[in-house]
This record gives structure tokens, C-alpha cells and sequence, in this order.
């Protein structure tokens, strides 16, 4: 193998080779270090790279014995997981300057495992949005075209997977933040059951849809780094204790007799090459000897306006914290006779960028008095109603599959004036979230104009090993995952 | 009809401790009366007898034993502060005299 091809192996080709010492930690941080140096500037998948940070921990992984599931590989953090002593900004200004004062168990559980981590992977800020572009300090662009977004909100992860410039990331979703920029960038995105990794040390969205997970070169490594991070953490009250499978043995179990659900969708904004990949991917399924049942999914046409209550809700809630006494930042203060109410107007105004400012005031709208019933009680009902039919579907199909998104990666600036467009290309990723069901995107195909679409497959609450196990036999049977961007190492 | 006025968005605004003046409070009433109109093609779905969803996992009263355990130092937590005095958070005067 070149010696300068390591960071392009999935993560359970890189560990052996740094277990047994025909890699070592500090040969893989300076090929890091080279490919950030000359590729980082224009993608801007990362925030900062602390060079010194890097070589440091190399140093010291030199030092342990060459032990764990991830000795010295690579993984990126979304900047909002907190890495203690490190910045954590959520790509906002209101939390310029915050350094974290503990580890998130995520984080803890990486150490554990001998992983060489790499902050801080850019994002929307505080995970508002499905571009990457209202980041506040700029945006990525996407690995295979430059002119267009890698989707979001963890579009520093999925480009940085992409790119190569790590071998592995975390993300977090809340309405598709995983899903949708592994989507766009061509990787494999997943999003755990609720409850199912711990959220400690997560800078809170919506409480009640947020979920960390693995963006990863294939699904393997999906299982390998989900087998790492989920299971149950007294810190979480959220977490589920649930006993854990052994997700790397669930890909091997022979999946003939599966029963794949495939939903009837409206087809109102979905580009015909999606569906077409889609439908292929179907018959691939059925040819693995998956057994296809229409099923139906009534209530996935409202998952958009349910969520945009519910999330935002809790987002106005969560991000009233942010007022500039206990950290991050504050605005310069005036001697005004209402000297402190002034400071909390000057620094939220100053501090969040336009779509959170938005989120929070669409969250407080829907909270406040008289607007109630009418649509966060009503969102409530009808996100019942969506988690119902997910039961149903489950009564009569293990998987469930379809689009991760209703386009390939769009335009930089395309959607950006547009805030309800925006939010439509999550349109089938929502669901998931709003009914707490575990949902993986791997690439099914390109588009011609070669970039990478996305399949979604879902299934029932805490049944990964279903999901990875499905996904892991299309894998084998299919070269997608094989093709990479031109930026990439070939 | 429009869903929000600009009243209304000026007294969310005030809720939400965001300040919010001429153009950039029509461009947000605009903004917002859009989603709102999209978002409330809810209303159709017959919800009745429905129990609202609030939370996906069958938890309650997650409890631990009432026994100290250590937590972050006064002085780490300050630190973190724009502006503090430790083991004080220093925040403009709210009393004249």
C-alpha cells in the first residue's frame, strides 16, 4: 500500500494496521496534517486545526499500549460535542471563546478506545440547517463540487469523511443532520434510536428529537463506530438502558427472508433520478432475497410542519440560556437605566445569526399564549399520529425504505433566501426523528452530474443491528460506496 | 390573511429578548407568515381523541440516589464567564443607588 493512502481506508482497515505497529499514530497525523494543509482552505470542512493538538495526541497514543477499537484513527467532532478544554462554538458567535469544561460521554467512550480526535468539524449554527452555510464563521463546500453545499447541519463531518481528512465522524441529528450531508457527500450517515447513544456533553437543540451518531466510508465502520458509542449513561436521563448487540457480527447474519417496506410517496418535488436509483436499489434488495411489501405512511406528508413546531419549540427553550452572564459572549454594556435587560437584548441580537434568530422566534410563537393548542398541542397530536404509523408499518416489514432526499446537493446560495425550501429538503428524513426510529443513508447511485444519492433505510426502535445488517448485504452487492470524489486519495 | 402582524412579531421578539427594528422585522414578519401558512395545514388532520407525543421513549421519573457526587469546581465554571469574579457572576447594576 502507498505509504500516503491510509486516511482513505475505512477505519477498520486503518486500526489493524496501527494495532500491530506497521502504522504508528504519528505517521497518520502527518498525513492528516499534509491533506488539511493543502485541502481544508477551500472545503473549510474544519474550523481550526490545532496542529499541535494532533501531534500531541499521537504522541501520546505512541506512548499506551496498542490497544482499542480505534487506536489512532482519525475521527471528526461536530462543533457542537463538548471536548474539555477545547473550544465547542456550535459555529455561532454567541459561543465564541467557550472552552468546554468536561468531556461529552461520546467523547470519554472515543478516548477509551485509543481514538485520535479531531475538533472542530463546521456545521449550521447549533445545527439550524441543511447546507452548512449558516455556519458563522463560514461555509464547507461539498467534496464532489465545489459550487454546491455538502448539506447539513453536519456538513463538516460528511465532506471531511468524503475528502478523506479523517477516517471516520460524529455528527448529531435532529431532523436529518447526519442523514442528509452523508447523503449529499456520498457516505454512510446514522442515526441512532432515541435514547440509544447518551447526549451528555451535547449542546441541546430540541431535546426530544436530538441524537449523536457515526458518518463513516462504509457500514461497516458505521457498526464499528456505533458499537463505541451507544449504551445506556446515568448522565443522560434520555439514555435507554438497553442491552447492546454486538453490531459487527449482526452484518454477517444472512439476510434472506427480511421483509423490506417500501412506502407509496408523493413524488411532488422529487427528482426523477432519485426515484429511479431508489427503485433500483429496491430490485437489488429483492435479488438479496428481501421480500418487498408496500406499505403506507400516511402521515409523512405533515412530518415537515410537525417538526418545524416541535423543534423550534424547544429550540426557543433551549437557547434561552444563552443571555451572556455564564459564558460565551457578551455584548459591550451602556450605562442605560435598564442596564442588564439591555445587555441580554444586545448580546442575542449580536451573538445568533439570522436562522437562529428565526428558530427562536417561530419557537416562541408557537408556545405563547393563545397560539398554544392551535400548533405545538396540535403538532404534538399529529407527531403521535406519524409514530403510529411507523408501528403499524413495523407489524408487517423489518425495514423500511426510501430516499434520503428529494435532490442531490444543491448550489451554494440556492435555498439560503429561501428559508421554507430549505426546510423541505429534509422532508424525508424528519420522520425518523419525530417517531425516535433508528435511519442510515448510504450511497445508491450518482446523478449525471456525478453527484452521489442517498437510500434510507429505517427500522423499529433499538433494531440497528436490522438496519446495519440490511445495509451492510446491499453494500456487498454494490460498488457506490467504492467511488470517491477527485479531491479524495486515489 | 396574513397569519402574524407585525405586532405580533414585535412582542415575540420582546419575549425572546431579540431586538428586532424596520426593515429587518418586515423581512422577519414575511418570513415567518410563510412558514406559519405552510405549517398550518395541520388544522385538516382530525386529531380527536389523540394523545399528544412529547417524548418517543416509555421513561418517567428517571431517579438516582439523593448522594453528593463531585461536580465542576466554582473557579472552572467561572471561568467560563465573560465576566465574573469568582465565585460571582458579574452582570450590569440592577439597582440604582
Amino acid at each position: 500500500m502507498p505509504a500516503a493512502s491510509w486516511l482513505a481506508q475505512p477505519m477498520h482497515v486503518l486500526q489493524p494496521a496501527l494495532a500491530q505497529g506497521t502504522l504508528s499514530p504519528a505517521a497518520v497525523v502527518e498525513e492528516l496534517l499534509a491533506r488539511l494543509a493543502s485541502h481544508n482552505p477551500a472545503l473549510q470542512a474544519f474550523l481550526e486545526v490545532s496542529t499541535e493538538r494532533l501531534r500531541a495526541q499521537a504522541h501520546a497514543l505512541s506512548q499506551q499500549p496498542r490497544q482499542g477499537k480505534l487506536y489512532g484513527v482519525p475521527i471528526a467532532l461536530k462543533d457542537n460535542l463538548c471536548l474539555q478544554g477545547e473550544l465547542t462554538t456550535c459555529a455561532s458567535r454567541i459561543l465564541e471563546g467557550f472552552r468546554a469544561p468536561y468531556d461529552a460521554t461520546v467523547i470519554t467512550r472515543l478516548k477509551a478506545e485509543g481514538a485520535l480526535l479531531v475538533p472542530r468539524a463546521n456545521m449550521d449554527e447549533f445545527a439550524f440547517g441543511s447546507s452548512t452555510e449558516n455556519s458563522a464563521f463560514g461555509l464547507t463546500r461539498n467534496p464532489w463540487d465545489a459550487s454546491r453545499v455538502p448539506g447539513g447541519s453536519s456538513g463538516g463531518s460528511a465532506a471531511a469523511v468524503a475528502a478523506d481528512l479523517c477516517a471516520g465522524a460524529l455528527g448529531s441529528d435532529t431532523g436529518g443532520s447526519i442523514r442528509q450531508p452523508a447523503a449529499f457527500c456520498g457516505v454512510v450517515g446514522l442515526k441512532p434510536t432515541y435514547g440509544r447513544v447518551s447526549r451528555y456533553g451535547l449542546v441541546a437543540f430540541a431535546s426530544s428529537l436530538d441524537q449523536i451518531g457515526p458518518l463513516t466510508k462504509d457500514v461497516r465502520d458505521a457498526a464499528l463506530l456505533l458499537s463505541v458509542i451507544a449504551g445506556h449513561d446515568p448522565r443522560d436521563s434520555t439514555s435507554a438502558p438497553v442491552a447492546v448487540p454486538d453490531y459487527l457480527t449482526a452484518l454477517e447474519r444472512p439476510v434472506k427472508g427480511l421483509r423490506l417496506g417500501v412506502p407509496q410517496l408523493s413524488e411532488e418535488g422529487l427528482d426523477p433520478q432519485i426515484k429511479q436509483a431508489v427503485e433500483a436499489a429496491v430490485r437489488q434488495f429483492e435479488q438479496l432475497g428481501l421480500q418487498v411489501e408496500r406499505i403506507a405512511l400516511p402521515h409523512l406528508p405533515h412530518a415537515v410542519e410537525v417538526y418545524y413546531i416541535i423543534a423550534t419549540a424547544e429550540a426557543s427553550s433551549n437557547l434561552a440560556r444563552y443571555d451572556g452572564v455564564q459564558y460565551g459572549h457578551r455584548a459591550a454594556e451602556n450605562r442605560h437605566p435598564n442596564a442588564l435587560l439591555d445587555m441580554y437584548f444586545s448580546t442575542r441580537t449580536s451573538g445568533f445569526g439570522p436562522e437562529a434568530r428565526r428558530r427562536i422566534l417561530l419557537g416562541t410563537y408557537v408556545l405563547s399564549q393563545g397560539y398554544y393548542e392551535a400548533y405545538y398541542l396540535k403538532g404534538m397530536k399529529v407527531r403521535t399520529l406519524i409514530k403510529q404509523d411507523f408501528e403499524q408499518a413495523f407489524q408487517r416489514c423489518d425495514v423500511v425504505l426510501m430516499p434520503t432526499t428529494p435532490t442531490p446537493a444543491f448550489r451554494v446560495g440556492e435555498k439560503l433566501t429561501d428559508p421554507l425550501q430549505m426546510y423541505l429538503s429534509d422532508i424525508y428524513t424528519i420522520s425518523a426523528n419525530l417517531a425516535g426510529i433508528p435511519a442510515l443513508s448510504m450511497p445508491c447511485g450518482f446523478s449525471a452530474e456525478s453527484l452521489p444519492i442517498g437510500l434510507q433505510l429505517l427500522a423499529a426502535p433499538f433494531k440497528e443491528d436490522v438496519l446495519l445488517q440490511a445495509a451492510y448485504a446491499y453494500e456487498q452487492a454494490t460498488e457506490w460506496h467504492r467511488r470517491k470524489p477527485a479531491i479524495s486519495i486515489k | 390573511m396574513a397569519v402574524v402582524t407585525p405586532q405580533i412579531v414585535e412582542q415575540v421578539a420582546l419575549l425572546a429578548r431579540l431586538r428586532l427594528e424596520g426593515e429587518a422585522l418586515s423581512a422577519t414578519v414575511a418570513q415567518l407568515d410563510r412558514i406559519l401558512e405552510y405549517v398550518k395545514r395541520l388544522q385538516a388532520i382530525p386529531t380527536e381523541g389523540v394523545e399528544p407525543t412529547s417524548h418517543v421513549l416509555p421513561l418517567s421519573n428517571v431517579m438516582r440516589a439523593d448522594a453528593p457526587q463531585p461536580s465542576l469546581a466554582q473557579e472552572a465554571v467561572c471561568r467560563m464567564s465573560p465576566s465574573a469574579q469568582p465565585p460571582f457572576f458579574k452582570v450590569p447594576k440592577v439597582i440604582e443607588g
